[in-house]
């Protein structure tokens, strides 16, 4: 495995506890989607394995990658996976470019620096970047600034940023959140080409189930900072085992009632630090049991490579 | 007019390259055109205050004995053009200033304009590096109390740039003075230079500088010793609002996705803090560096009085308590010409670091 974690808790300055016993897998040449809703804890982990949390954070448990054991990282270990060894595409590219160094400077700085390349080299390298995330005149692009191309071109922008290095990995966090429907499809479609062609990892964070089907082999479905549900997209998707993924499901338009109604889940998500003891969804779950109340329930094997945290574990179906 | 047609009509490139240029000088021609207006306001103003404020340049400017002299009184009156109605004070004034006569002070018998060029370098002299060593220091520590927010540093400049603020430079003039002059002996009193020396050859009117052109190095020490003190000062003055400014600045771009995403590519912090937190935090600073250099002219009063320091603060000043209006007004004139030029700076510096103003 290129990237696991083991039990990864994450506790924020001030003792707020927002990610608990979180494990995944990424494999080398592979896209694994993590869903959630916004504050279920997925984007923290995300910047738990680029140590980017805020100043005070802790994190307990065990994170490999690539070999090297992330959390006992220094200073200097830190910033040679940084880029080069993982790398990070944002939600809002206009906030994540700098809007007074040019396209040229943010793609190749931290390039010379990883890969050892002389300006003209890195120079060369770019142009090559620029014309793989298919952006249309890379030399005068290298010489531009972020706030004279669009949205999607920004992302693309961005991405080629993220690759500059050749990490092994990439966190895509809710990478098209920010754009229209119509150039998400084209970001998408560059990251499955890219994983394709130069064999990257990319973890895939997003609310967007519809994208997940797209473009991911397996996905951690994340509620209240745990994993409820795991295994292979098309199986979690279309056969549910734990309540929540298919009130998720369900809570999408032209989801599974059939009508087009939208199907709200009933009650509100656990905020941080006022978690029930017991499953995070047993106050919002119709097939709560008494055993849901007392402990988090652990990730159990309901099928083949797939894992639910609900001790009823319902035969769910999710109709289109 | 057919021939310009017909030239566009040849050169598409030139007339593609066309807008560049000329976009920084219609940019130029309005500040002048604003400049103009601006200076102008300041007389009406200037002229308007010094005939509403109950006060007679005739009392304050002859002695008692003169002014039981009704004939004395009227011929100084006429000597000034002051038994003239004001709209005819006014007109003339206008007149000769758009032929570059500013009048004739009261107070030194001289052209104003042959005093301010003697004043306001001495005033420069102690403003320009004042300025500088203010930014310089704010923004360092503001950026080191950024980076370090919440911990001791940053708890230490905050008090520190509060009691900086809340210290009245006139208090802190006589402070040190005490101390450095009068307790250890380290320091002139005030003055620009000590009596052994006269002043160096005028070229730029800056003693330092006049000195150092014309190699005369025992002078130029004895010139920058008089200089440290009031520079200290009104270092002190303006550094304590800049360290608070730029503290603020550069946590807000400190808390953005592109400070993250600089530190995501795995570069060394320091790289991220001088190429990607200076640049944007800078703006900002830049935008308010102009209004520091106003306050710290203001400033230059109190100070200029307390270590004697002959410069537009102490001229200012005097003209004023003697309600001499040719030199209040060339004052005037000139702070309100510096605050139009160091915007003009501002806005220059401005386009220059920031490509998104630069290339709209």
């Amino acid at each position: 495995m290129l990237l696991a974690t083991e039990g990864l808790t994450i506790t924020l300055p001030g003792g707020v506890p927002v990610v608990h016993d979180v494990s995944l897998e990424v494999g080398a040449g592979e896209i694994v989607g993590v869903a959630g809703e916004s504050g279920s804890g997925k984007s923290l982990t995300a910047q738990a394995l680029l140590n980017l949390l805020p100043a005070g954070s802790t994190v307990d448990g065990a994170a490999r990658f690539d070999g090297k054991d992330l959390l006992g990282l220094d200073r200097r270990g830190w910033q040679s996976v940084r880029g080069a060894g993982i790398s990070m595409v944002f939600q809002d590219p206009t906030a994540a470019l700098h809007p007074m160094l040019s396209v040229g400077t943010q793609l190749t700085e931290h390039m010379r620096r990883h890969l050892g390349l002389s300006r003209r080299a890195a120079r060369a390298r770019a142009v090559e970047l620029l014309d793989q995330v298919r952006i249309p005149d890379p030399e005068r692009t290298l010489r531009s600034y972020p706030h004279q191309f669009s949205g999607g071109m920004r992302q693309r922008v961005a991405i080629a940023i993220a690759l500059a290095a050749r990490p092994k990995l990439l966190i895509a966090d809710e990478p098209t959140t920010a754009l229209d429907v119509t150039v998400q499809a084209g970001i998408l479609a560059l990251l499955s080409r890219l994983r394709d062609e130069t064999g990257l990892s990319v973890l895939f964070i997003t609310h967007d189930l519809g994208v997940l089907s797209a473009l991911t082999a397996r996905t951690y479905v994340f509620y209240a900072g745990r994993v409820l549900e795991t295994g292979p997209t098309p199986a979690v998707l279309s056969t549910p085992r734990h309540p929540y993924t298919a009130a998720l499901l369900g809570a999408r338009p032209h989801g599974a009632t059939g009508t087009g109604a939208l199907q709200p889940i009933p009650g509100s998500p656990v905020i941080p630090g006022a978690a029930p003891p017991g499953c995070p969804f047993e106050p919002r779950c119709s097939y709560a049991v008494d055993a849901c109340r007392t402990a988090p329930p652990e990730l159990a094997r309901t099928g083949p490579d797939r894992y639910a945290a609900c001790p009823v574990a319902p035969e769910l179906e999710v109709s289109a | 007019m057919s021939a310009s047609v017909a030239a566009a009509g040849e050169a598409p490139a030139a007339a593609r390259r066309r807008p560049r240029v000329p976009h920084l000088v219609r940019f130029l021609a309005k500040r002048l055109a604003v400049t103009v207006g601006l200076l102008w306001g300041v007389t009406v103003v200037t002229f308007a205050l010094v005939h509403v404020v109950p006060g007679d340049s005739a009392t304050a400017n002859l002695s008692e004995q003169a002014l039981n002299d009704p004939a004395l009184v009227a011929a100084y009156r006429a000597r000034w053009g002051l038994d003239q109605p004001v709209y005819v004070q006014y007109l003339r004034y206008l007149w000769n200033l758009l032929h570059g006569d500013l009048g004739t002070s009261q107070q030194t018998g001289k052209p104003v304009l042959s005093d301010l060029a003697h004043y306001v370098p001495a005033t420069m002299e102690l403003a320009v590096p004042s300025m500088v060593l203010a930014l310089l220091i704010g923004t360092a520590v503001g950026m080191l109390a950024a980076v370090r927010h919440g911990r001791a540093t940053d708890q230490v400049v905050r008090v520190g740039s509060l009691l900086g603020l809340s210290t009245p430079p006139f208090w802190l003039s006589l402070v040190v003075l005490y101390q450095f002059f009068y307790l250890l002996g380290v320091s002139p009193s005030g003055g620009r230079l000590s009596t052994d020396f006269s002043p160096p050859p005028t070229v730029t009117g800056m003693y330092t500088v006049d000195s150092a052109l014309a190699g005369q190095w025992a002078e130029w020490w004895d010139a920058v010793q008089h200089l440290v003190l009031p520079v200290l000062v009104l270092t002190c003055l303006t550094v304590a609002t800049l360290i608070r400014f730029v503290r603020s600045a550069m946590l807000e771009v400190l808390s953005t996705d592109y400070i993250k995403a600089a530190h995501a590519k795995g570069l060394p912090g320091f790289t991220v803090l001088r190429r990607h937190l200076l640049r944007a935090g800078l703006v900002p600073v830049i935008t308010v560096s102009g209004l520091a250099f106003a306050a710290l002219l203001s400033g230059t009063v109190l100070v200029e009085n307390i270590f004697g320091w002959p410069g537009i603060g102490q001229y200012a000043y005097r003209s004023a308590t003697a309600l001499d209006l040719p030199s209040i007004l060339g004052v005037s004139l000139f702070v309100a010409l510096v605050y139009t030029v160091v915007n003009l700076i501002v806005d220059l510096v401005y386009g220059l670091i920031d490509p998104r103003i630069r290339l709209s």
